[in-house]
């Protein structure tokens, strides 16, 4: 009879993972620095056209596991990265994988807006340039104004396109990277604390951003500020000390968590 | 022993200082505006400061006064002779005096009363004059010492004095409300703004010399014959004879310079850039801190070593592998480089400035934002890509300043294109030929035995002006470059 409702509860759970479609599935996600370990077994789904937010104290590992999404820590000399991590079907970290190709497929928004010294146009240009995305001229116009209609910069900077992408403010130069990694049309756009340089007004635009940005792409944002969790996700996912807390719809984890840990965070009780 | 004095009551006066003050204190510090060991120093300052002026404005001042006084009493034939002879009449009077202090009292009074024995008595002391004296001279001599001796104890004794009096002054100001901590403060700055002004003043002293001289240059020769002029033969014309008939061409010099420079460049600027972009974005830490240190010891090395490199290694290489492709292309075998020849000498210039421009680059490069990098890896660039479209452009300002203060070294290099390029001045394109180089010249004219007053050895200077101005103008556009870029990311 138990064993029944056992068996009962994971086909009940598996029939759930199969209405949801995951983008991307992190099993068992490690990360050393060197000796130290970073980040502990971490399992964590992000499902298809949906915000997730990872949130955390400071050093909690949700930028590790943000930049394990696209193998940024591969730029780090010392980093080592085990589990397995997959986008659609394929491991991204199994050797036949390019990694320039996956990071096309999955594109990084920073914590400072980090525009490249050139025009707005060679901004956006840059990575259709690079995955040769433009056939002509024309193609590459159409891609730059297309980006940036989508990142909401269009008006603010059609008649600027050949200005320096770093005279803009800083709002707008967040705005401009978005674009910039909307450009390669990306399946999945991480984003590290992308509003933590900007003031209030700014932040607002960008939170609405990615609102809108859900419809298109799968997107998982990191960020200190809870309200900004609740404000623009749909899952939260609850990092502490290198561990994986909590992962839930963010009402449930805003109003009613199922760890201990997640509600003295939220309640402001440590972090 | 006179310096080792003052030095001694300047720490005299730093100890009875610091006691004063801290009997001042009657032990509570705070009833004082300075620490103790402030007021030390403000006694020792005003003991050694003082004497130390005093002394060297003696040092400069007494020679001069001496010498006057013994030329004035020179007689009236001997003052009738050019300054030149005079001079030499000094000389002498000196050489005197020096063996005189040889010699007991009573050879000194044979000498006076007979000049004529004085070189043989000298020479049996072991010192030697240039030629018999006359007897003014003898006297000459004697009151040049006693003046000497009289100057020597004065200094002494004034120098003393002043160091007593300061101590003692700047004793009895200790107060408890004496700022002696700010005074203190007060000198020490002063010590380093000259400290700084020190190179800049010998800049400006550099530049006025050759400035003097080459104007002298310039009254026997046009300006515009100099510098625009293609024919260098200046004609080591002997003292006396005008001097003028040589032809001072700039033209073939600088053009030697450029060339020359140019090709070093051709050879160090891709090399070291490559490895400044090596070390920067793809080599390992532990590699890098192997390599780069190597790197830089070349630059340590003296150039007169890559001359030797490039005179038994690098000329005769290139002439037998010219003279192998000759044999094969056309069955001649002569060789058409020369051993000494531009490609020489600029190939092995090359080598000497890769560290410049791959140190100086790779700092460049590494001064990049690491945002930058993130930005486009992040969107899916390789490496090279990113190398290529981002930060090279980004550092593209600094790499040309740091180019530009690699190009002035290369200019002001000389005893490479010496050995490597040789001597001849000749306007040619080939870089298979010898060709030189302004400093080369600048060598050469100054080194023989030339009267000092000809054109032939002024040129230098004119030449050596030149130089400077054309380096000067390089690296103070590279520096503005280089600020300019700094702004950018700061």
């Amino acid at each position: 009879m138990n064993m029944m409702s056992e068996a009962a509860v994971e086909k009940a759970l598996d029939q759930k993972m199969n209405d949801v479609s995951y983008k991307m599935v992190g099993k068992d996600v490690s990360v050393y620095y060197g000796e130290k370990r970073a980040l502990f077994d971490v399992n964590l789904n992000v499902r298809e056209n949906t915000v997730t937010a990872l949130i955390g104290p400071s050093g909690c590992g949700k930028s590790t596991f943000l930049r394990c999404l696209n193998r940024m820590n591969d730029t780090i000399e010392s980093c080592r990265v085990t589990g397995r991590i997959t986008l659609d079907t394929d491991d991204i970290y199994d050797p036949s994988i390019d990694v320039v190709e996956l990071r096309a497929r999955v594109g990084m928004v920073f914590q400072k807006p980090n525009p490249f010294p050139k025009s707005i146009y060679e901004n956006i240009a840059y990575g259709p340039r690079i995955h040769g995305l433009a056939r002509n001229k024309a193609d590459m116009d159409q891609i730059v104004e297309a980006s940036l209609q989508r990142a909401g910069l269009w008006n603010e900077a059609k008649d600027r396109l050949q200005e320096s992408g770093t005279g803009l403010s800083g709002g707008q130069q967040q705005r401009l990277c978005i674009a910039r990694a909307i450009a390669v049309s990306p399946e999945v756009i991480l984003m590290d604390e992308p509003c933590s340089a900007l003031d209030p007004i700014a932040t607002a635009k960008v939170e609405e951003l990615i609102h809108e940005l859900r419809s298109n792409y799968t997107i998982v944002i990191v960020t200190h500020s809870m309200q900004q969790a609740a404000r623009v996700s749909q899952r939260t996912a609850m990092f502490h000390l290198g561990q994986l807390v909590e992962e839930n719809d963010t009402d449930k984890m805003f109003t009613n968590p199922d760890d201990q840990r997640t509600q003295d965070y939220i309640m402001g009780r440590f972090g | 022993m006179l310096l080792l004095t003052t030095a001694v009551i300047a720490i005299l006066g730093y100890l009875a200082g610091t006691r004063r003050a801290l009997a001042l204190s009657g032990g509570r510090s705070s009833t004082m505006h300075s620490r103790p060991g402030y007021y030390g120093s403000f006694v020792a300052v005003w003991t050694a400061l003082p004497a130390l002026l005093v002394l060297a404005a003696w040092l400069i001042i007494s020679p001069a006064v001496i010498n006057n006084v013994v030329r004035s009493d020179f007689p009236a034939e001997a003052l009738a002779q050019s300054s030149a002879t005079q001079s030499l009449n000094f000389g002498m009077i000196e050489g005197i005096a020096r063996g005189l202090n040889a010699l007991s009292p009573d050879e000194t009074a044979q000498a006076e009363r007979n000049p004529g024995d004085l070189r043989a008595l000298m020479g049996g002391r072991g010192v030697a004059i240039a030629g018999d004296p006359e007897p003014y001279m003898v006297k000459a001599a004697i009151d040049l010492n006693r003046m000497r001796m009289l100057n020597s104890w004065g200094s002494t004794v004034g120098v003393l004095i002043v160091a007593v009096l300061g101590a003692l002054i700047s004793y009895r100001l200790i107060a408890p409300r004496f700022r002696a901590r700010n005074r203190v403060e007060h000198v020490i700055l002063g010590s380093l703004i000259l400290a700084s002004s020190i190179a800049i003043l010998t800049t400006v002293g550099i530049v006025a010399s050759m400035l003097t001289e080459a104007t002298q240059f310039f009254h026997a020769i046009p300006a515009w014959e100099f510098f625009f002029g293609t024919v260098w033969d200046p004609r080591f014309a002997a003292a006396g004879s005008g001097g003028s008939e040589g032809q001072f061409g700039l033209v073939p010099l600088l053009l030697g310079t450029l060339y020359i420079g140019f090709v070093a460049m051709l050879f160090a600027v891709p090399v070291g850039l490559f490895s400044a972009i090596y070390m920067a974005e793809y080599a390992s830490p532990r590699l890098r801190s192997v390599v780069k240190p190597l790197l830089e010891v070349l630059a340590g090395i003296p150039t007169i070593v890559y001359g030797f490199f490039a005179l038994t290694t690098v000329g005769p290489f290139l002439r037998d592998i010219s003279a192998q492709i000759a044999g094969l292309t056309t069955g001649n075998y002569t060789s058409f480089i020369q051993a000494q020849s531009v490609l020489t000498a600029g190939f092995v210039m090359g080598i000497m400035l890769i560290p410049y421009v791959s140190s100086l680059s790779d700092d460049i490069i590494t001064a990049v934002p690491r945002a930058m990098r993130d930005g486009s890896l992040g969107l899916g660039a390789t490496r090279s890509e990113t190398v290529k479209r981002v930060i090279l452009p980004a550092a593209l300002p600094g790499i040309v300043g740091a180019i530009l203060m690699t190009a002035s070294r290369a200019i002001g290099e000389t005893m490479i294109v010496v050995l490597a390029a040789g001597v001849a001045a000749r306007m040619q394109i080939n870089p298979f030929e010898p060709m030189t180089t302004v400093t080369v010249k600048i060598v050469n004219q100054l080194t023989g035995d030339l009267e000092f007053t000809s054109p032939q050895t002024l040129v230098a200077f004119a030449l050596g002006i030149t130089l400077f101005a054309i380096t000067l103008c390089l690296n103070i556009y590279a520096l503005y470059i280089v600020r300019k870029y700094r702004e950018q990311y700061e």
